[in-house]
């Protein structure tokens, strides 16, 4: 692994040296060729099924555009990311963009970046900084209004029904944001139909065993649960367990709505098992291509991007799903 | 009054009181905590599922309980676990026939097997290379995750397999096969250990050492022995928890269980300190952890609220427990007596 970070610190250096001799037109005075363009990307890893989509989304997107992507996987470690990011600056890349590991400590390294006149793109995650000078867009999804299309649904759902509908909530983990704007998003809707009541709300931990367990014992203590809101679709996925195990029919006597929208989740909901997905979409390759584009026109990005998200009902979710990515 | 004051100074009366404590908290937030029926030949309640989804706990637990009466942890469990269920869910998905029940017998014999190895690395660095307990498991803690993550590359495998997902969510006979393999690693170590002079050797090796030694116990191949029962209990516990929702999540199965199993052998009676162990007080404690967990969720108490009510739980049980309060306790109520006897006398 050292002598791999050895090597690429090498070569970057080769590049910064050949970047010195060439660096004699600026970036400044009018745009460049797309295909002299040069993006730096840090990734955050490859922790999960959404995040290995985000990667290849990202690298077919930019490839397909022509632009040179230099890609990196810090493995989950901010140090990584920094270093990734430094040896970004000094290769003098036209564009950074990165997902960021952590919230916070992000100061420094971005200062450099600014001071090296180097544009900063966040992806999916934002950094906790006084100075938002020290990027120029936040590309990634909106959880609040996730939770709302969520709520949306159930709203439409019940629109009709004069009777108390009882909902069972499976938040992610506690004090995750995610979990936080899910939960507001939903309630701010939901609240407009006062039929609609949630009953309980525990969490699952955005794992499929937690969603499983927590199920099973709401369950017992409230048999007469209409309809459970996930916080994403392994907690929902555990729910279909529970609800099977208790002689039920998953998406039918309870129906079920989740967020995310990953392939376990898609062919629940194509099987019926679950009735709706709010979309948390990974694939962001494209629109973060069009900010690279705008920046190198000269053009001021917006500073809070959001990602093009949609949502799935079962019907759309069989049509969709031969192509499903993730 | 004597019968009651003997009951109560039992190590076990103050981990019954609280379960039974628990059960009533959850009577009365739900009437029908008790109430088992039948549904489709199975046994469906509240209770059932404390013994189900305790089962992974108390396997783990029972290991953990002989492993702590030779005065050492292991810290490794959970990552043990994690790694026994990708390594059976990786051979599943790797095979033709995910359904039939070759793959799935492979697959676990398999998982076992790898676990033995880990138990005997363990067992190689406390009992061979002397490294303290806590040290040498936190090896395997850490790393031990990392593995389970290379063997399933970081994703989340579902597997679709009757047979192997029987072992988490099936029924024999009307009862959980998770409670049925639980009361058979339970009773199999009660057997071993208590029939024979087994159990008060590992006690010895617990309270001493060296003066075992010289009386003839060989405690490196009994701790080598320890450490490879726990890690096996730890891989059968960790096939459950997969089984259960039919996916190993590397990241997730198993996380934390080390400190559950600890607390239900601590919660039992079963000092850290070594030596004397009680794997019944065992079964209490972690049937006192998962009724906790279900309590929680039928009272419904906020999640960010959930960590102090089970640290207030468990400050409870571990005061009632310890010596000194019972010390403090008994003078109170001593003097009560006295006083109390004064008062009549006076009259």
């Amino acid at each position: 692994m050292k002598k791999l970070i050895g090597i690429a610190a090498t070569g970057a250096m080769l590049l910064a040296l050949t970047g010195c001799a060439t660096s004699g037109n600026a970036a400044s005075d009018g745009p460049k060729p797309l295909d002299e363009l040069v993006v730096g990307f840090a990734q955050v890893g490859a922790e999960s099924g959404w995040r290995t989509a985000n990667t290849k989304d990202i690298q077919a997107s930019f490839e397909e555009a022509g632009i040179e992507l230099k890609f990196s996987d810090a493995q989950q470690k901010q140090e990584n990311q920094i270093k990734a990011i430094r040896s970004y600056i000094q290769q003098q890349v036209d564009v950074i963009a990165f997902s960021p590991v952590v919230e916070t400590g992000w100061d420094a390294v971005l200062n450099e970046a600014k001071a090296a006149g180097i544009p900063v793109v966040l992806t999916d995650r934002a950094v906790d900084s006084q100075d938002d000078s020290l990027y120029v867009s936040f590309l990634g999804s909106d959880f609040v209004a996730e939770g709302e299309k969520a709520g949306q649904w159930v709203l439409d759902e019940y629109a009709d029904s004069s009777e108390s509908v009882k909902i069972i909530q499976l938040e992610g983990t506690t004090g995750a944001a995610p979990a936080i704007d899910r939960a507001e998003g939903f309630a701010e809707v939901i609240a407009e139909n006062p039929n609609l009541e949630v009953v309980a709300s525990q969490t699952g931990d955005f794992t499929r065993a937690g969603g499983k367990q927590v199920t099973e014992a709401l369950l017992k203590s409230n048999p007469d649960v209409d309809l459970i809101y996930a916080h994403n679709d392994d907690m929902g996925l555990g729910a279909i367990e529970a609800i099977e195990a208790a002689g039920m029919e998953p998406g039918v006597d309870i129906k079920i709505v989740t967020v995310d929208a990953v392939k376990d989740g898609m062919q629940a909901l194509a099987d019926g098992k679950i009735n709706f997905i709010v979309e948390c979409s990974p694939l962001l390759g494209k629109q973060l291509v069009d900010i690279v584009k705008q920046i190198n026109d000269g053009e001021a990005p917006e500073k809070r991007i959001i990602t093009e998200e949609t949502t799935f009902t079962q019907e759309e979710a069989i049509e969709a799903l031969p192509t499903r990515q993730y | 009054m004597s019968a009651l004051a003997k009951m109560a100074s039992n190590r076990l009366f103050w981990p019954v009181v609280m379960l039974l404590v628990l059960f009533a908290i959850n009577l009365v937030a739900f009437p029908g905590f008790f109430e088992i029926t039948v549904r489709d030949g199975q046994l469906f309640g509240s209770l059932i599922d404390i013994l189900r989804n305790g089962a992974p706990t108390l396997i783990i637990a029972v290991g953990m309980t002989l492993v702590i009466a030779t005065r050492g942890i292991d810290l490794s469990v959970g990552a043990v676990a994690a790694i026994s269920g990708a390594v059976a869910c990786s051979i599943i998905l790797g095979s033709p026939a995910p359904g039939s029940l070759a793959t799935v017998a492979v697959a676990i014999t398999v998982a076992l097997l790898i676990s033995l190895v880990l138990g005997v690395w363990n067992g190689f660095l406390v009992a061979a290379l002397g490294i303290q307990p806590i040290i040498a498991t936190l090896i395997l803690m850490t790393a031990g995750r990392g593995v389970a993550m290379l063997i399933t590359e970081g994703q989340i495998l579902t597997v679709n397999s009757p047979p192997f997902k029987f072992l988490g969510s099936g029924f024999w006979f009307g009862i959980p096969v998770a409670v049925i393999i639980a009361a058979v690693v339970f009773g199999l170590a009660a057997l071993i250990t208590r029939r024979t002079a087994l159990g008060m050797f590992i006690e010895s090796v617990g309270i001493n050492p060296e003066a075992s030694r010289q009386a003839g116990v060989r405690a490196r191949g009994l701790l080598f022995a320890v450490y490879t029962f726990c890690a096996l209990c730890a891989a059968i516990a960790g096939l459950i928890l997969t089984a259960n929702t039919a996916a190993a999540d590397a990241n997730n199965t198993g996380l934390f269980i080390e400190l559950d199993a600890i607390l239900a052998v601590v919660i039992g009676g079963t000092s850290l300190a070594g030596g004397r162990y009680s794997l019944l007080g065992t079964l209490v404690g972690a049937l006192v952890i998962q009724t906790l967990v279900t309590t929680v969720y039928t009272v419904g108490i906020p999640p960010i609220a959930t960590m102090v009510f089970k640290a207030a739980v468990v400050t409870i049980v571990c005061l009632l427990q310890s010596p000194t309060t019972a010390e403090a306790l008994s003078g109170f109520r001593r003097r009560l007596a006295v006083r109390s006897g004064k008062g009549v006398a006076a009259s």
